[in-house]
């Protein structure tokens, strides 16, 4: 995994043709652990602090009657008003897109990015909205009935991704 | 098996668990958040009809519940006793009735007689919020004072918190025994004999007969209010006589040995139950309650509205979404 952060710390930077303006955008909650990581690779490289936030969609999402009985809502906390930066969203897994969608209307109520983009650790395809990432660490190819769980050191112990592959409908 | 975060409505404290009373502080929280934006709005009830029926004043808690609907972009309707057909003799229920026909999807309820809400609650299908039932109960109060303490301290088992004043008519003090008991905390009354519920300590309550025992006793003071008609109903002998004796003031309270953190779930008569150099004091935490009264309505809101088991369990058929 750390290679493949790496790479995309640089494809990142690159895309954003350096550190001006640039804020990295984690969602709740691996993509949070992620940005920062992203984060720390950049400023090493550059050796400027890039500002980082958290994002949690729950209260955007499409879906509120069926999450479940006990809908979890993490915290939201961005670095400054996102008017004229370049925010780059981070997320462990890029499946849906409904996630995405519901990250870019959020992101709309903290001000007028000059650009939002998108970095994944994951896709695994199977989208139902017209959304892609502009960085990807790898693509996986996946059933609807699989799972993907991606673990990140700071919460998990370890940096880990798994394939579940789900029992066929 | 799933079982759904409160139930259908919230009605008081006194049937939640501790779990469920720490899920709504829990969810709150990222609801302080939702109110320090530029755009004050989520849009998690978007769709979703609120009608607050209040028969009796509020302005505090109407404006917060109003507020919290709003900010999670539900539509709300608010319905007071005066101007509307309940002046013209309709029942309760059939003022429901006729709402519910009408499509909505959560009634807040504000009503003189104990057990109001309950009573509405079971006899129509939307989600129904008990903002104050006569002497019964005042979740939403109770819920906005456990996080304001839980703020302060850190904690709210182990804490020793008093009710001070009129325990005997204040459904703020029930909501209040019910969950503080419930999460750990001791809990403690003052106020006079005449004021005090007969039998409270059986509830595993202490009670103080004079204030400075409690303010000794206590690390957070909940002053309730003194309704002034009580003076009439001849409850307490004179306002002032109120004050010398069960009046918080900054002498009493600089005579205990640490200091205390001081609450009130307002309105406030200055003089009367509370000193204002108490009130506007640098251990005065009132102004947070009202604060964290808007994320606690809000969190309770999202919790009734969410979380339908039958469709969680439909959802979870169909497969995490990413």
């Amino acid at each position: 995994m750390s290679r493949a952060l790496q790479r995309m710390a640089v494809e990142v930077l690159e895309q954003a043709h350096g550190t001006t303006d640039l804020v990295l955008v984690g969602i709740q909650r691996r993509g949070v652990e992620l940005a920062d990581r992203l984060a720390r690779l950049i400023e090493k490289d550059e050796g400027v602090a890039v500002p980082r936030g958290a994002l949690d969609i729950t209260l955007y999402r499409d879906d509120l009657e069926t999450v479940g009985p006990r809908p979890v809502v993490g915290e939201t906390r961005l670095p400054r008003d996102l008017t004229g930066q370049h925010v780059v969203i981070v997320d462990d897994v890029l499946y849906t897109g409904r996630t995405v969608r519901a990250a870019l209307d959020e992101l709309a109520d903290f001000g007028r990015p000059k650009r939002i983009s998108l970095c994944v650790l994951i896709d695994r395809g199977g989208r139902e909205l017209p959304i892609q990432a502009d960085v990807v660490g790898k693509v996986v190819k996946t059933a609807p009935g699989d799972r993907v769980d991606v673990r990140v050191e700071e919460l998990d112990g370890a940096d880990q991704v798994d394939l579940v592959k789900g029992v066929a409908a | 098996m799933t079982t759904p975060a409160l139930g259908k409505d919230l009605v008081g404290l006194e049937h939640l668990t501790a779990e469920q009373i720490l899920l709504v502080l829990d969810t709150a929280e990222p609801f302080k958040e939702v109110s320090e934006r530029p755009i004050k709005k989520v849009p998690a009830l978007r769709g979703k009809t609120i009608v607050n029926l209040f028969f009796e004043a509020s302005t505090r808690t109407r404006i917060s519940f109003e507020f919290a609907e709003k900010r999670l972009s539900a539509d709300t309707v608010n319905v007071t006793s005066t101007g509307s057909s309940v002046q013209k003799g309709e029942t309760l229920v059939d003022t429901a009735k006729n709402l519910e026909a009408m499509r909505i999807d959560m009634v807040v309820i504000r009503h003189g007689a104990s057990g109001a809400a309950q009573f509405l609650g079971d006899r129509i299908r939307s989600n129904v919020i008990n903002a104050g039932d006569g002497k019964h109960e005042h979740p939403t109060q109770a819920l906005l004072d456990l996080l304001t303490i839980r703020d302060r301290h850190g904690k709210i088992a182990g804490l020793k918190v008093c009710l001070v004043g009129d325990v005997l008519h204040s459904r703020v003090a029930r909501s209040n025994v019910w969950g503080l008991l419930k999460l750990g905390a001791e809990v403690g009354v003052c106020g006079p004999r005449s004021l005090m519920p007969r039998g409270i300590e059986e509830l595993g309550v202490r009670a103080f007969g004079r204030v400075e025992e409690a303010i000794e006793w206590a690390d957070v003071l909940n002053v309730l209010r003194l309704q002034l008609e009580r003076m009439e109903m001849g409850f307490i002998p004179s306002l002032r006589e109120y004050y010398r004796v069960f009046g918080v003031t900054v002498e009493r309270l600089a005579r205990a040995s640490r200091p205390l953190t001081i609450m009130h779930p307002g309105p406030m008569n200055r003089g009367v139950e509370i000193d204002s150099r108490v009130a506007d004091g640098p251990h005065s935490v009132i102004l947070d309650q009202v604060t964290n009264g808007v994320a606690v309505r809000m969190a309770v809101l999202y919790l009734l509205a969410g979380g339908k088991p039958e469709l969680a369990d439909a959802a979870k058929r169909g497969g995490a979404d990413a």
